[in-house]
């Protein structure tokens, strides 16, 4: 927001100051819109919850079955419930992460659907408070779903939260949300672009952060080409911190080979989200793919 | 008469030049200064050519040639203050395009386009401040209010929440949308009194300049009527100037002070309605002026309902 907004060269500090505040009330637009958008959808929004919560069930069970399903080894409880706990953060995790990404892309294909995107694209709005609302939204939106999804869980699973360093989880996953932001960015160009399958498409940014994040197992037993690039998924770190923290109580301080990994995607891929999104957006300009469709 | 009352009132606000200044409350005074400085719309030697896409085709076939579509061909234009200009075309004649170039929604392939000095393309955030556009689509979020739309669209142009609420209750109340209806999805209302909260969702945001698309095509006749007292009233009121697209003659004729003829993407007439209807009488050889159709029928030798092969509109 205070990149893009032009005061002019001359501008005072304090003209400067007021414009960027004028742009960050104008991102509560898609904030509040988003909302009410939601609660008219709330049958929706029930069905997706329950999904994401049948689903996070069946994984964990895997985790409850060790004993039965790998026959002589003998878990302890401890080791069980240890496994639980990390399948948890894992479903948990990906649920946010989905969440967040479904959020940012929706808005865009709804707009698109209802033929609003021109008259939001021809407002004068800078396309990060766009997205900074956008995001903003999709954060809160994906944190309430995962703590009501969290609840559901551990009331079906012993969840040993004993070692727990909430303090730090919730630092790694603020640090982590940034880098959410920018990819959701990326993601949202899809639908822009390619106006019939476009949310589709950005089903696969999801897809290969699933299969190389870490989210259900360790990165280490992936092959050597498939764990290069899960050092690129800032997935990969939110997981491995937050699993340090609320596993193993670690502290920030300890995990800054998680921190900074992930200071450095968000560094990138916000700026970067942004940049990409401004060029489909002069493309779609360009070739007039703006216009209404559905 | 009513022609009699509109000068009347027109020559009243010529001289309440300050007063009108007032009214744009969202506007800085660097941009209320070039209200006067510069004219409100400049379109010069635009052209926009569509691609149309060649499709995938196997390896080894022939490829398919790309289909170059030309939208608009080198128009020119001008606005002055005040004025409701009006631009009439057949289906695919380029109008939507014109209207998109300027609303910051096209890039044009050449030409330039400036709103009160302000080139779209380089200074496009201060184009955006001073324009407002009203689609033949009512595009909304139907499962949302007219209030919770009109919210949305208030907040993105800086109108405090609060008064664009009052705001917003007056403007559909006036524009004989009730109460009762105001807090009800959008998509349980007819498509007229959805046309009238996107014509009050231009006016909320106070608009210098404002694009009409076909604002009245498929509305009942007293819609239509609603809709034209309201755009009328808004530069009357307002001191806005409006480009309007129409395929309707009486429209045409009863709100707009001059026009200009979109065929196959270039202005092939220009005037005001009597200049045309003067002229195309007298290149017929009637003895009194003719209509609007003969004149738009001399000028595109087509009717309006004839499609061209082009596809913007």
């Amino acid at each position: 927001m205070l990149g893009e907004y032009r005061a002019g060269s001359g501008a005072s500090v304090i003209t400067r100051l007021r414009g960027a505040w004028e742009e960050t009330r104008k991102s509560y637009a898609f904030i509040e819109r988003n909302w009410y958008l939601t609660k008219r959808y709330w049958a929706w929004e029930a069905v997706w919850l329950t999904y994401n919560i049948v689903n996070a069930l069946s994984v964990t069970f895997i985790a409850a079955s060790a004993q039965k399903t790998i026959p002589g080894v003998h878990f302890t409880q401890a080791q069980i419930n240890q496994f639980i706990l990390y399948l948890t953060i894992g479903t948990a995790i990906w649920t946010f992460v989905s969440v967040v990404f479904d959020s940012v892309t929706e808005t865009v294909t709804m707009e698109r659907w209802e033929g609003t995107i021109e008259y939001t694209f021809m407002a004068p709005v800078s396309r990060m408070t766009h997205m900074f609302g956008s995001c903003a939204f999709a954060l809160m939106h994906g944190l309430v779903l995962t703590a009501v999804q969290l609840v559901v869980v551990g009331l079906f699973f012993h969840l040993d939260l004993g070692k727990a360093n909430w303090p730090g989880a919730i630092l790694i996953l603020a640090i982590g949300s940034i880098s959410l932001i920018g990819l959701g960015t990326v993601s949202a160009i899809l639908p822009m672009l390619f106006t019939e399958r476009g949310a589709q498409m950005a089903y696969i940014i999801r897809a290969i952060m699933l299969l190389v994040s870490g989210v259900y197992y360790p990165v280490d037993v992936l092959p050597e080409w498939l764990q290069a690039v899960s050092r690129i998924s800032p997935t990969t770190y939110t997981l491995d911190g937050l699993r340090q923290t609320i596993q193993a109580g670690m502290g920030v301080g300890a995990l800054w080979y998680d921190v900074w990994p992930l200071l450095i995607c968000g560094a990138v891929s916000v700026p970067l989200g942004l940049y990409i999104f401004h060029r489909a957006e002069l493309f779609a300009k360009r070739t007039g793919r703006l216009k209404r469709n559905g | 008469m009513a022609i009699l009352n509109r000068s009347v009132v027109r020559e009243q606000r010529m001289s309440r030049n300050e007063q009108d200044n007032s009214r744009h409350t969202l506007l800085t005074e660097r941009e209320l200064a070039r209200l006067d400085a510069f004219p409100p719309l400049e379109v010069s030697h635009v052209s926009k050519r569509f691609k149309e896409s060649g499709g995938f085709v196997l390896p080894g076939r022939p490829k398919r040639e790309k289909r170059a579509i030309a939208a608009l061909d080198d128009v020119s234009l001008a606005i002055q203050r005040r004025e409701i200009f009006g631009v009439l075309g057949a289906n695919g004649s380029g109008k939507s395009t014109l209207i998109r170039l300027i609303s910051t929604l096209l890039i044009p392939d050449s030409g330039r386009v400036r709103v009160f000095g302000y080139d779209v393309l380089r200074e496009q955030r201060a184009v955006q401040r001073l324009i407002n556009r009203v689609s033949v689509e009512a595009a909304f979020f139907r499962k949302l209010s007219p209030m919770e739309n009109l919210l949305y669209s208030a907040r993105l142009y800086g109108v405090n929440a609060s008064d664009a609420r009052t705001q917003i209750n007056q403007l559909l109340n006036r524009l004989g949308i009730g109460s009762s209806r105001i807090d009800q999805p959008l998509e349980s209302m007819s498509r007229g009194m959805q046309q009238k909260v996107a014509i009050a969702r231009a006016f909320l945001t106070a608009p210098v300049l404002l694009l009409l698309d076909e604002p009245t095509t498929g509305l009942d006749p007293r819609s239509k009527q609603d809709v034209q007292v309201f755009v009328r009233e808004l530069r009357d009121t307002h001191d806005a100037t409006i480009l309007l697209t129409t395929h309707d003659m009486d429209e045409a004729e009863a709100l707009c002070d001059r026009l200009a003829i979109l065929d196959g993407g270039r202005i092939v007439a220009a005037g005001t309605p009597g200049e045309l209807r003067a002229e195309v009488g007298r290149n017929l050889g009637l003895t009194q002026p003719a209509t609007l159709t003969d004149v738009f029928m001399a000028y595109t030798g087509r009717d309006l309902n004839q499609e061209e092969d082009l596809a913007d509109d």
